[in-house]
């Protein structure tokens, strides 16, 4: 049979996925346990989520936090950070664990038939670790090399110094890592006393996902984690003062074949009411391949490999950024196409009825595909326990955006992104793309050291 | 353990595999061609990843863009290139299955109508940025540009990266983009795997509807091409960056081959996680490094194992070649410890387990099924490829490691801080990298 080719063929309806239901039950010092059944595989993925992150590091000792978060498998007890990598490494477990701004996370993921031996190691790192005083100077040490290293990398050297211009001094205004200024002066005791603070059970979630039942991790928790204890919960602080940053910003990278490029502004916090119409905008902007920008910088110009913008929600408002490596000679162009893009969206070329269909279907069709591994189920429900978020969430999130109208989107992105506070940061060449920057109307380039930040 | 398909060959020779899942109401649908970097010339390289992109730009029924109607429909797609393959997947809800047939087959059967020079000159550029941004304006990036040239002669296949020479790039026209299309994409240089929410008997009457009319095409000669080191070869070149890194590498077996799986465990037992021997040594004891790293990168021809190593302010890579060449000797003489031999098993089962848990991407069941498919015809091969890892033991992965890591047949590489050629290991010769 001759396949017709004049058109598409419409899809189908697709069945509905079931959402998984989160059991839940909280041990008596406060660590709330959450299970999800997932057995197609028999593995288990852990996660342990604590609510403190880098924004929680103190006045003056930036990098604490993620400092503390690396201690953890540096040994517990008697058991040394080798012993305890030999003891995970017998079980085949996947070990992980990564900070943010709002949280600090810790994960393992085993065979199932190793579920008890794994969190029982997963407890020492979190709730006993050794943290030692000739282990916390290797890993400072390590931690100073890697900030060495940054220097050499465009992208880490932009988001760097681009938090920073954002933010100033506020608890969002440094990169997790720190500064060497700031790592240098850590001591074990700051580190001890951290843990002691901020890494307790009341602000901590163990989620755990897969062959397994909630009795049973359940007990298993209440064996692991039973005598963790920590002072009761207490707000973090809130934010702190922000000034308005200046709106062109270089910093030098001489001879870089391509310019590194940032352009946003402090937005949202993950508890906006318009987070819905916020992700459907983005979406269409630029949070996928077929957005404006990318089809602009990208798929038009040929200026660049990738462009893409993100509204990072956090627990405080957090930045809308774009983000792109741009060929030098093309570096004003993108700047002055990616402004232009972010202004029209806000009113002057609103989204299109094809736009908006496309970028809803985009978020609500393959949706399901979010909840295939266990690791995928883990972090959405860990979203839940970030955010404060429903039980329903996930169901409602379809429905939800499938509501967003392109009025909607108009009006969101007119409130929350205004392009006369926009802050450009690019890393590359200075003297190729200076004066080109320069007459694009932006103010007065700065020139900022790589050191600065 | 196993991934449970059926497998059918079309008449003008597609193979066509397929596994039901109804975990989840989602398909993968996975498209192997059986082309990569290898199959490229000198004077020509960077092409089969060009073409890639070329594949996402539509096609002669549906000349709008590839992306569209799939992230309409809620699909994630995407495409890679490597030396010995081009693979093209999307993962669609059950109901779009048709949609991403009609897809891939019309960019299959009729993708030159659509392509134009416009079309051509941006992608180029879009390619020319790639590179920039993965390996011109990163540090290190040009390592593997250095070692590949190192490791093998200016006319094997693998002597260049898949994404190519600026110069190549720049040179190459759309004649070009016609024969390649061409000599390799047709069905009986491809292979279709499907996984998750379909019904095996329906699905393949729609592959069969979809694809079965398109062309067979020649039948392609398989490249073949031998490499050895005579001794070594040391070269090193200044880059931007602050910390000198060393790269050992050596010729090893082809994936699959024998000895393969022995090399896997054997660089993870060197240098995978912080309960490995070099790091061990290098980064916790000694402190000569910030970081070390090993790999077993086994192709369809042959491979290379590599040791990476990155020195701490204050070292010299002298010192970390002379620690790794120590802890290789140590392992070639006495081989792993039962506890090494024991762990590197259950990882292998852990591995092949956490495998198992998506249809589709890169490394799910589809993925999967088609690289058993292409490159050992045989899409069962999933339990005996973990038993591979199970059948190691002290004498086999000692034996690998005498035989391949051997000290006196390798390519040793320096990147160093500009300026600071004095930090490289010992009697290297300046490398030109581009």
């Amino acid at each position: 049979m001759k396949v017709d080719r004049s058109h598409l063929p419409q899809p189908a309806a697709t069945r509905t996925l079931a959402f998984p239901s989160i059991d839940k039950s909280t041990l008596q010092n406060g660590l709330r346990v959450w299970t999800v059944h997932h057995a197609q595989v028999p593995l288990v993925a852990f996660t342990l989520l604590v609510r403190r992150g880098a924004s929680s590091d103190p006045a003056g000792q930036d990098g604490l936090a993620a400092f503390t978060a690396d201690m953890l498998d540096e040994g517990s007890g008697d058991r040394s950070a080798i012993e305890m990598h030999e003891a995970l490494a017998k079980l085949g477990a996947q070990f992980d664990t990564d900070i943010g701004s709002d949280a600090t996370v810790a994960s393992v993921t085993v065979l199932s038939r190793f579920a008890a031996r794994a969190l029982a190691i997963l407890s020492d790192m979190v709730a006993r670790p050794a943290l030692r005083e000739t282990d916390v100077a290797r890993v400072r040490q390590l931690r100073l090399h890697r900030l060495t290293q940054m220097k050499d990398m465009p992208a880490a050297v932009a988001d760097r110094a681009f938090l920073r211009l954002l933010y100033g001094e506020h608890p969002y205004g440094h990169s997790p890592i720190g500064s060497e200024a700031s790592l240098t002066a850590l001591t074990a005791d700051d580190v001890r006393a951290f843990h002691a603070r901020a890494i307790r059970p009341s602000a901590a979630t163990l989620i755990a996902v897969g062959d397994c039942d909630h009795a049973g991790m359940a007990r298993l928790a209440a064996e692991a984690f039973g005598d963790w204890t920590g002072p009761g919960d207490a707000e973090v602080a809130a934010g702190g003062p922000l000034s308005p940053s200046t709106s062109l910003n270089v910093v030098p990278r001489p001879g870089a074949p391509q310019s590194e490029l940032r352009i946003g502004q402090i937005a949202v916090g993950r508890d906006t009411p318009d987070y819905h119409p916020l992700v459907v905008a983005n979406t269409i902007l630029g949070g996928q391949f077929v957005s404006r920008i990318n089809l602009n910088l990208r798929e038009d110009k040929g200026l660049t490999y990738s462009a893409r913008t993100a509204f990072e929600f956090r627990r405080m408002a957090g930045p809308f950024v774009l983000q792109a490596s741009v060929q030098t000679t093309g570096t004003a162009r993108a700047v002055e196409e990616s402004i232009d893009e972010i202004a029209g969206i806000r009113g002057p070329r609103p989204v299109t009825a094809e736009e908006l269909a496309l970028g809803i279907a985009a978020l609500t069709r393959g949706y399901a595909r979010s909840f295939e591994t266990a690791e995928q189920i883990g972090r959405a429900a860990l979203q839940l326990a970030l955010y404060d978020l429903p039980d329903d969430y996930f169901e409602q999130f379809v429905p939800r955006i499938e509501q967003v109208t392109s009025d909607e989107v108009s009006r969101v992105m007119s409130r929350h992104l205004d392009p006369a506070r926009l802050t450009t940061l690019v890393v590359g060449d200075v003297d190729a793309i200076g004066p080109e920057l320069g007459r694009l109307g932006l103010g007065d380039l700065v020139v900022l050291s790589p050191d600065a930040f | 353990m196993n991934i449970s398909f059926t497998k059918h060959t079309l008449a003008n020779g597609l193979d066509v595999l397929i596994h039901e899942d109804h975990a989840c109401p989602i398909v993968a649908v996975n498209l192997w061609y059986h082309v990569g970097s290898k199959n490229e010339r000198p004077g020509h390289t960077g092409f089969a990843h060009l073409f890639e992109h070329l594949m996402f730009e539509g096609s002669e029924h549906h000349d709008h863009g590839y992306f569209q109607p799939l992230q309409g429909a809620g699909a994630t797609l995407n495409g890679s290139t490597n030396a010995d393959r081009t693979n093209y997947w999307e993962v669609v809800p059950s109901g779009a299955l048709e949609l991403a047939l009609w897809m891939e087959s019309d960019r299959m059967g009729c993708l030159l109508p659509a392509l134009t020079e416009a079309k051509f000159s941006n992608q180029r550029d879009v390619v020319l940025n790639e590179r920039r941004q993965n390996y011109e304006n990163r540090p290190y990036g040009l390592a593997p540009m250095a070692l590949l040239a190192a490791l093998y002669p200016p006319d094997h296949p693998y002597h260049w990266t898949t994404i190519g020479e600026i110069a190549d790039l720049e040179a190459v026209g759309l004649d070009e983009v016609h024969a390649f299309f061409r000599r390799y994409y047709h069905p009986g240089n491809a292979s279709i795997a499907l996984a998750g929410d379909v019904d095996a008997g329906e699905a393949l009457a729609l592959v069969d509807q979809y694809f079965g009319e398109i062309d067979e095409g020649e039948p392609i000669e398989p490249v073949r091409a031998s490499a050895s080191l005579p001794g070594q070869v040391r070269i090193y070149f200044e880059d931007r960056v602050e910390l000198p890194r060393l790269y050992l590498t050596w010729h090893t077996p082809a994936m699959f081959a024998e000895g393969d799986a022995d090399l896997d465990l054997a660089t993870d037992l060197l240098a995978n996680g912080k309960a490995s021997r070099l790091y061990r040594r290098l980064v916790f004891d000694e402190r000569l490094a910030t970081d070390v790293s090993a790999s077993q990168n086994s192709r369809e021809m042959t491979g290379y194992a590599q040791v990476t190593a990155t020195a701490a302010p204050g070292h010299t890579l002298a010192e970390l070649e002379r620690a790794i060449l120590d802890e290789i000797a140590r392992l070639a003489a006495d081989g792993p410890t039962d506890e090494e031999i024991e762990r590197g098993r259950v990882q292998a089962e852990a591995q092949f387990m956490y495998r198992l848990q998506t249809v589709g991407g890169f490394g799910g069941k589809s993925d999967q099924l088609n690289a058993y498919n292409v490159f050992l015809k045989d899409p069962a091969y999933f339990d005996r490829d973990l038993a591979r890892y199970q059948v190691v033991t002290h004498a086999s992965l000692q034996r690998a490691a005498a035989r391949y890591l051997d000290p006196a047949r390798r390519v040793t590489l320096s990147i160093v801080p500009q300026g600071r050629v004095a930090l490289a290991a010992p009697d290297s010769t300046s490398a030109v990298v581009s």
